[in-house]
């Protein structure tokens, strides 16, 4: 039983990160480092700013939502969309998104609360523990199951439909009965009944849990009634061994039942636990929806076009991160990138060149991850993997070591790269015109060969003018000014003329 | 199997000789005294090591006299390894293990007075013991078996199986032991009180819950893990449940009962012995895979006690390359023979060369094909040899008041008097303690007895003078890199000895030749 809000498929925390951290399996400081370039990214991105925005002081919707955009790289158009419709869906019910998030997580913490972790050091306190458990999480289950037949209606998305039909069939009020009844059942109140066989020395062996029959006859009558016949003996008083040999006896009995049941807890527990992941992510995208849309910001859902395919156009495209550290609204970009491979961005100091890179970078991993984007509409091809290779000192002195340091991080991009990759460069004014232009020009010839979208922020003049007369059609030439609240909204064909 | 027409079968004795009581036992309870000096005695550490419940070291401390006795084992080697039926021997022996431990446990429940455990345990050894034989036998059937002894053996099995009291014992043991697996009962387990009945067919109550909560299964691994094992064994519980399973399964328990009673003598006294004799092959066996892994081989000698034109190729010290393998090193194989009037192999060359290593290569050699086993090569040529006498260096014992030069010759004396043209003298460095000039005359004496005798010998010797004394003499040098002559190659071989070229690598080594001492030392 999955929810699959993140994928039609499969699960999002594939491998339980998010379960370790939800119950502080790992501590924080082990948290996996992230390979360089993606630090890197998320820095020149300031995604943490949209992070922060998305989790509120919530530490795990944003471990989540970070999670979620890291990975998005990887997601298909079917994922794209999937999560889309369920965005769109939450988008319009967000209340009750927030009862389904605080269902999960009173699960999560009442249990951990009451049962830190369920210790298997004995057999009965592990039966007695996982009752206990199941108990509290039945009652949970039915209060799934009420918000799924009160406000399912209201969704549409396949995934909310799926799973709230899933909610009502599987938690009926017949199962959570069934399930109550045995959970009284088992705390063996009266014995407990075992099968046994013969071993290599006629001991009792494979002993075996038995469910009291229930037809005519009790259980218990029928071992007191005369056919068939049983045979009892009595400890001896002070018998301590023979006692602790009956208990072990009754341990071996029921550990399956335990295991069994315990590992139940664990399982229902898990379905909670999944739920809150999932739910995190959208909680994440509502937090910041209403950041956005209290100052005015427009958001849109964006629409993906198949990786390698050269579309991307775009109106009022803003940077989010610098918009979250504003009061009031910023100014926004558009163009037609179609059938470009190469964007090359020249303008003025201080004329929002950074800022304009970063919003093609946040739009692109907020894309990819299901999520708005912050423009008034976006359509833009997918990309494989995205890097970002800025200036590392804001003041551009001209000071040798610098190039090697640059050039040592591009070695490192490239020996990540995929075909269908996106960089978005800031770079290569760490030298001379002539020199860095050469280097640029090589760099950028390469990459576009390879299928890499390249977005090349830059002064060098020489640089650009070359891609200007030679590769003119696979580049738009793109030119930030200093500007006054109005929105620069420059066609292609104007600015090749630079 | 029409090949194994024309090959006699014997009648059944010992699976380590065709002879009726060759008192191989008794032989075997002394350590032989070259044993520390040829580092037998760690090769067989080594061997029998896995296999100490059986006690096998007598039966490598006893070597045979005979060459058909040598072949006798020498056949059954190789029928274990081409027919690969060392695998069957050891679920054999392995059956026949688990047997030994039940009845061991048998006895202890009788000490204890548990009459159900007693009896249910002997049940179970007779029925491990039948299952041993019946699928050796099985194994035992292969085409062209060539061993007498095997064949023997396989023959006195099939007697023994087809015999009316051992099919009686396999077929009770299997009747009795599956009416009383069959048994399934209930326990109700209550505070201080345990009742004993019918199992009365109730749902499994674990598979139930199981089952209940099926659909949140998730894939996850299980995070819990009990000690469920059975771990009940024999106690005042168990046993008074077993004497109320036995009153709700009275004729099951009766048959028991009486199984006992009749079978109480059902071992072979044969096949006990073949179970621990056959492990002296399967040891070696092996013993010998860890060199096969490394690369090494050994080979069946070919055993005469006329001719003395020994060889070997590609052979090795079993216990060094034990000992290198272990530690991920390997042994250099050596190349070795005597022919014409030849008898006596005079080694020398640098230190640290390999020439201990040569000489008690030979020692092992010639041992280990006496006890009719494998030997380290691709192909040998050894004598069967009367004695074996070693003398190499002792420590000083302080004990013995006598010198080491006196100690030196009252051995050897010991050695030439006992020897004979048939014996086989290992000789490691003798006369360190006296002059050069002492020691060239005293091994000259010695070297003219051992030729009157024209016994074979290897002499480890730093007297090169010694390697062309007479026409028995063929010298053997421990070889250098020619390019760096401070490196060995542990590569021993047949040529005059020539002291000069490693005595200069090493005292290029020292920086003592000419020139480096011209120039160290300063005027």
């Amino acid at each position: 039983m999955k929810p699959l809000l993140m994928h039609a498929d499969r699960e999002f925390d594939q491998y339980g990160v998010f379960r370790d951290l939800m119950y502080r399996y790992r501590r924080p400081d082990e948290k996996p480092q992230l390979p360089v370039h993606q630090q890197t990214m998320m820095e020149d991105l300031a995604l943490h700013t949209v992070l922060d925005a998305m989790a509120g002081k919530d530490e795990f919707l944003f471990e989540v939502a970070r999670e979620a955009m890291l990975s998005g790289l990887q997601n298909g158009i079917g994922t794209i969309v999937y999560r889309q419709e369920v965005l769109k869906d939450c988008l319009k019910n967000p209340d009750v998104i927030h009862q389904l998030y605080r269902l999960a997580v009173e699960a999560i913490e009442q249990t951990r609360r009451q049962w830190w972790s369920l210790s298997s050091a004995f057999p009965s306190s592990l039966l007695y523990d996982a009752i206990g458990m199941l108990e509290v999480l039945s009652g949970l289950l039915r209060k799934v199951r009420a918000v799924a037949e009160e406000q399912g209606g209201r969704f549409e998305s396949k995934a909310f439909t799926t799973m709230f039909a899933m909610v009502r069939h599987e938690l009926s009020e017949e199962y959570l009965s069934t399930v109550e009844k045995y959970l009284a059942e088992l705390k063996f109140r009266k014995g407990v009944l075992l099968s046994a066989e013969l071993g290599e020395s006629n001991e009792s062996r494979n002993l075996t849990l038995r469910k009291p029959g229930e037809k005519r006859q009790n259980w218990l009558e029928r071992v007191f009634s005369k056919r068939p016949p049983g045979y009892t003996f009595h400890l001896a008083e002070r018998d301590q061994t023979g006692g602790k040999i009956l208990s072990d006896m009754r341990h071996r009995g029921i550990s399956r039942v335990a295991i069994a049941l315990a590992q139940s807890a664990d399982h229902v527990l898990g379905f909670f636990t999944m739920l809150r992941t999932e739910l995190a992510f959208y909680v994440g995208c509502l937090n910041l929806h209403t950041r956005l849309t209290a100052k005015g910001e427009p958001v849109c859902i964006p629409t993906p076009i198949l990786a390698g395919e050269h579309r991307q156009h775009f109106r009022g495209l803003y940077d989010v991160s610098l918009s979250l550290h504003k009061e009031g609204r910023v100014i926004g970009n558009s163009a037609v990138a179609d059938r470009k491979s190469l964007v090359i961005i020249t303008g003025a100091n201080q004329g929002g060149k950074s800022c304009f890179l970063r919003s093609v970078g946040l739009a692109q991993i907020m894309m990819q991850c299901g999520m708005f984007v912050g423009a008034e509409s976006f359509t833009g091809e997918l990309c494989h993997a995205l890097f970002t290779h800025y200036k590392r000192e804001e003041d551009a002195t001209m000071k040798s070591g610098k190039l090697d340091e640059e050039l040592a991080r591009l070695n490192g991009i490239v020996d990540r790269i995929v075909p269908n990759s996106m960089l978005l460069n800031e770079s290569f004014a760490a030298t001379n015109e002539r020199e860095g232009s050469e280097i640029a020009r090589q760099v950028v010839s390469a990459l576009l060969e390879k299928r890499t979208k390249v977005f090349f922020v830059t002064h060098l003049y020489k640089f650009a003018r070359t891609f200007f007369e030679m590769k003119a059609d696979a580049a738009l030439f793109f030119a930030c000014r200093k500007r006054s609240g109005r929105d620069t909204d420059v066609p292609a064909a104007r600015r090749r003329a630079i | 199997m029409s090949g194994e027409a024309d090959l006699q079968i014997l009648t059944f004795q010992s699976i380590l000789s065709g002879e009726p009581d060759d008192g191989l036992e008794g032989k075997g309870a002394q350590v032989p005294d070259f044993f520390g000096d040829l580092n037998l005695d760690r090769v067989v550490d080594a061997i029998t090591a896995d296999w100490k419940d059986y006690n096998l070291k007598p039966f490598y401390h006893a070597r045979l006299s005979d060459l058909d006795g040598i072949a006798y084992r020498q056949e059954i080697f190789q029928d274990l390894e081409e027919k690969g039926l060392i695998p069957s021997i050891k679920s054999f022996s392995e059956r026949m293990r688990v047997m030994r431990a039940r009845l061991k446990e048998a006895d202890e429940a009788k000490r204890l007075d548990y009459k159900y455990a007693m009896e249910r345990l002997f049940l179970g050894a007779a029925q491990t013991y039948c299952e041993a034989i019946e699928k050796l036998w099985g194994e035992l059937c292969v085409p062209d078996l060539r061993s007498r002894g095997l064949r023997a053996f396989r023959e006195y099995l099939g007697e023994y199986i087809e015999s009316p009291s051992f099919r009686a014992l396999a077929a009770e043991a299997r009747k009795v032991n599956s009416d009383l697996s069959a048994i399934t009962y209930g326990l109700l387990l209550r505070d201080g009180s345990v009742t004993v009945c019918r199992y009365g067919a109730e749902a499994d109550y674990s598979a139930a819950v199981e089952n209940l909560f099926e659909k949140f299964r998730d894939g996850a691994t299980n995070r819990y893990r009990l000690d469920a094992r059975d771990g009940g064994g024999m106690n005042h519980i168990e046993a008074q449940i077993q004497d109320r399973v036995a009153l709700l399964y009275p004729d099951t328990f009766h048959s028991l009962d009486a199984f006992c009673a009749a079978y109480a003598a059902y071992l072979d006294e044969k096949i006990a012995r073949f179970d621990r004799e056959i492990q002296f092959y399967i040891a070696y066996l092996t013993y010998m895979e860890k060199f096969h892994e490394a690369g090494l081989t050994f080979c069946r000698p070919h055993v005469s006690q006329r001719s003395k034109e020994i060889g070997a190729q590609n052979t090795f010290d079993v216990a060094l390359a034990g000992k290198l393998i272990g530690e991920k090193g390997s042994a250099v194989p050596n190349d070795f023979f005597l022919s014409g009037p030849e008898r006596i192999l005079v080694v020398s060359g640098p230190n640290q060369g390999g020439k201990t290593t040569f000489a008690r290569m030979i020692g092992q050699l010639h041992y280990l094909a006496s006890l009719g086993c494998p030997v380290p090569g691709t192909e040998a040529r050894l004598f069967l040899f009367d004695c074996l006498f070693t003398h190499f260096e002792r420590q000083e014992n302080i004990t013995n008041l006598r010198g080491k030069l006196q100690d030196d010759l009252v051995r050897i004396h010991g050695i030439l008097s006992e020897a004979t043209p048939n014996s086989l003298i290992i000789m490691n460095e003798m006369f360190s303690s006296t002059t050069l000039k002492d020691a060239l005359y005293l091994s000259k004496r010695v070297m003219s007895t051992i030729a009157a005798l024209d016994l074979l010998a290897v002499w480890v010797t730093f007297l090169d003078e010694l390697s062309s004394l007479n026409e028995k003499t063929v010298s053997i040098v421990s070889g250098v890199d020619p390019a760096n002559p401070a490196i060995r190659t542990y590569k021993l071989e047949r040529r005059p000895a020539d002291g000069l070229a490693y005595a200069l690598a090493i005292a290029q080594k020292y920086r003592v030749t000419f020139d480096y001492l011209k120039e160290r030392i300063k005027a």
